[in-house]
């Protein structure tokens, strides 16, 4: 159902092909070799991703990463989630966007202004910050709630969040759309590259940890657990008996 | 304490590691009083399960005494004995609420990494089994913390001993569903199982529990062929005899009604398909080497059922799919939703239906698990099943 104009990057030329095709198996190979079994693992499966895609000719990562690049160079990023919760509450949570940090972690402070308006701000590198003034556009209790970027603004950025009843008492179906447009100049540069950090991935994160917030009030964890590692575990005392 | 460490690819060792201690309010932690190696721990032996690191505590068959509760924590006390499910349930996920344990939602918080190799979704967490199943220390060392304590634990009040209720983690419970997924008629349907091994044992005796009428078992291990026998199972070498002309025979031509492949990733076999697999695996072209699966397709009867509780954990090369649709095949497989069967079997044990302890073959302390993981894997001094003492 996309749009030619919105399609995953369209097909690579044959050079790309190739080159995508080189990076797919260096990517392989690297995940193959050491470090850390959890980049191993993703780098492996990055590798095979991109080499299917050199062969297929479609553009690797747009789609790798649930992300769609228009024409224009808006970037869409969505994703899904079921939460067995009414979506009244769901929304609220939302609705209070000075908590949205909480949920969305590339946020570092949402400051209310009125009714509507509200500034945002993400952290960048060095200790800097960056920030821009966005507007409540709709909301509409228990079903959406949307807001774009002011004029002005270093990203041109826009997102909504649609709550509808999932079929069979399963609680609420949780969508998210997020948009932005890079507009160049230093700082335009910094926050796209912040928002573009996996952005799939981390609307993913956001979200899961937001259901389990929601269904169980924690966040399962192994951290912290023994292991034969050095330093692992907090009990560092000898047996127990 | 100490505690089974993978150490790398064919390395276990034994070493003192930190206690483990409550991190959430949900935990507990429980002193182990036996544990077992599983079939599946071996696929970590011989690293074809990715994303282990060095210095992760093995083992998801244990039980014990709660030594330990959090703040939150309502069901168990300290001092109970439980039984663990070797998978982490949350309880309150939908799938949960359907009693789809083993796809819980919540349960894994590595779930990326699940997300990314299986479509987008993660089932739950495991103890002892790699970081893509959410890098829960295990059960094989003298403590353990056991996450979601009231989902999971179930209590023993009776006396058995824990040999009689240590299998409810995991063989039993998983044999048992792999028979339930055949829908078996009883007095009338044939099941096959393929492999002898505990959890091909559990699923030949789970099926005769839920009135098969005959059922055939499939190895070329001597000692576990005899076993399954002691049930009444008929048995079959395949490396003496043709396995797909023996299992015609014996069915008058029909085939079992049902085949269960107690198998999974590193099944043996000969012929082509074998021999490419095992290449194919060697240079991770394909992750799986899927035998007995081929063989389950090609004798299942019509409309039969493959029931598949050996693992599975990737890509899979040259499966026969005309054969299943032209036979209108159905497919069940999937971890064990453990929690969902334990009264159930608790009860025909308690009833002395079965008495788990019978696949026991080797009883040792912790030190003894390097030796005894190698020894169950190649099948050597007629190791089919480990029980571990972590005091002894
Ligand atoms: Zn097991
Ligand atoms: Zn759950």
């Amino acid at each position: 159902m996309t749009t030619n104009s919105e399609q995953a990057g369209a097909q690579m030329t044959p050079a790309e092909r190739v080159a995508y095709g080189a990076l797919g198996a260096g990517l392989a190979v690297l995940g193959l070799r050491g470090g850390h079994p959890v980049q191993r693992l993703l780098l492996s499966a990055a590798g095979v991703v991109v080499a299917a895609q050199a062969i297929t000719g479609r553009h690797p990562v747009a789609t790798a990463l649930k992300i769609n690049q228009g024409a224009d160079g808006e970037v869409r990023v969505s994703d899904a989630v079921t939460i067995g919760q009414g979506p009244e509450g769901l929304y609220a949570r939302w609705r209070d966007l000075a908590s949205l940090p909480a949920l969305m972690t590339h946020l570092e402070k949402v400051e209310v202004l009125d009714e509507k308006r509200s500034r945002w701000t993400v952290k960048a590198p060095a200790g800097t910050h960056v920030s821009w003034e966005a507007e409540i556009m709709a909301e509409e209790p228990g079903r959406r709630l949307a807001w774009a970027s002011l004029p002005g603004a270093a990203v041109e950025n826009s997102g909504e969040v649609l709550f509808r009843p999932a079929p069979g008492n399963r609680g609420t179906e949780l969508v998210v759309h997020l948009t932005y447009k890079p507009l160049g100049g230093a700082a335009g540069a910094v926050v796209a590259r912040i928002l573009g950090q996996e952005p799939g991935q981390q609307l993913r994160d956001d979200l899961m940890r937001f259901k389990r917030e929601q269904e169980l009030g924690y966040a399962p964890t192994a951290r912290g657990q023994s292991s034969g590692r050095a330093g692992a575990g907090k009990g560092t005392q000898e047996g127990r008996v | 304490m100490k505690a089974v460490v993978w150490q790398g690819t064919n390395k276990i060792g034994v070493e003192t590691v930190p206690d483990p201690s409550i991190l959430l309010a949900t935990d507990a932690v429980v002193r182990v009083t036996s544990t077992a190696i599983c079939g599946s721990d071996l696929h970590l032996l011989d690293g074809y399960i990715p994303s282990m690191e060095k210095g992760d505590i093995l083992g998801h068959e244990f039980m014990g005494e709660v030594v330990e509760v959090g703040k939150a924590v309502k069901k168990l006390k300290v001092g109970d004995r439980v039984v663990v499910p070797f998978n982490l349930a949350c309880g309150v996920c939908d799938p949960c609420q359907r009693g789809l344990f083993s796809a819980c939602d919540n349960s894994n918080p590595n779930h990326r990494m699940a997300e990314a190799m299986y479509g987008g979704v993660s089932g739950g967490g495991l103890f002892g089994y790699s970081h893509i199943y959410g890098g829960y220390a295990g059960g094989q060392a003298q403590y353990v913390r056991v996450p979601f304590a009231d989902v999971g634990p179930f209590k023993i009040e009776s006396d058995l001993r824990d040999d009689q209720v240590l299998f409810l983690t995991d063989i039993f419970p998983t044999g048992y569903q792999a028979a339930e997924n055949c829908n078996i008629v009883p007095g009338r349907d044939v099941v096959a199982v393929f492999g002898a091994g505990p959890v091909g044992q559990f699923a030949a005796r789970s099926a005769q529990m839920l009135g098969a009428a005959h059922v055939i078992v499939i190895d070329r291990v001597p000692e576990r062929l005899k076993m399954a026998e002691a049930s009444g199972a008929q048995t079959i070498n395949y490396e003496q005899e043709d396995v797909l002309l023996a299992l015609r025979e014996a069915t008058g031509g029909r085939g079992p009604d049902h085949v269960i492949d107690a198998v999974g990733l590193e099944a043996h076999g000969h012929g082509p398909g074998a021999l490419l697999d095992t290449a194919q695996q060697k240079l991770r072209l394909t992750f799986d080497r899927i035998t007995a699966l081929r063989w389950a397709i090609m004798s299942c009867a019509k409309g039969g059922t493959v029931s598949m509780p050996g693992v599975y954990g990737g890509l899979v090369n040259e499966l026969p799919m005309g054969a299943a649709f032209a036979k209108g095949l159905t497919f069940r497989m999937g971890q064990t939703h453990t929690h969902r069967y334990l009264p159930e079997l608790l009860g025909r044990i308690e009833s002395g239906e079965i008495d788990p302890s019978f696949v026991i073959t080797h009883r040792a302390g912790l030190s003894e698990a390097p030796d005894l993981y190698k020894a169950f894997r190649d099948k050597k001094h007629g190791c089919i099943k480990v029980v571990l003492n972590p005091w002894a």
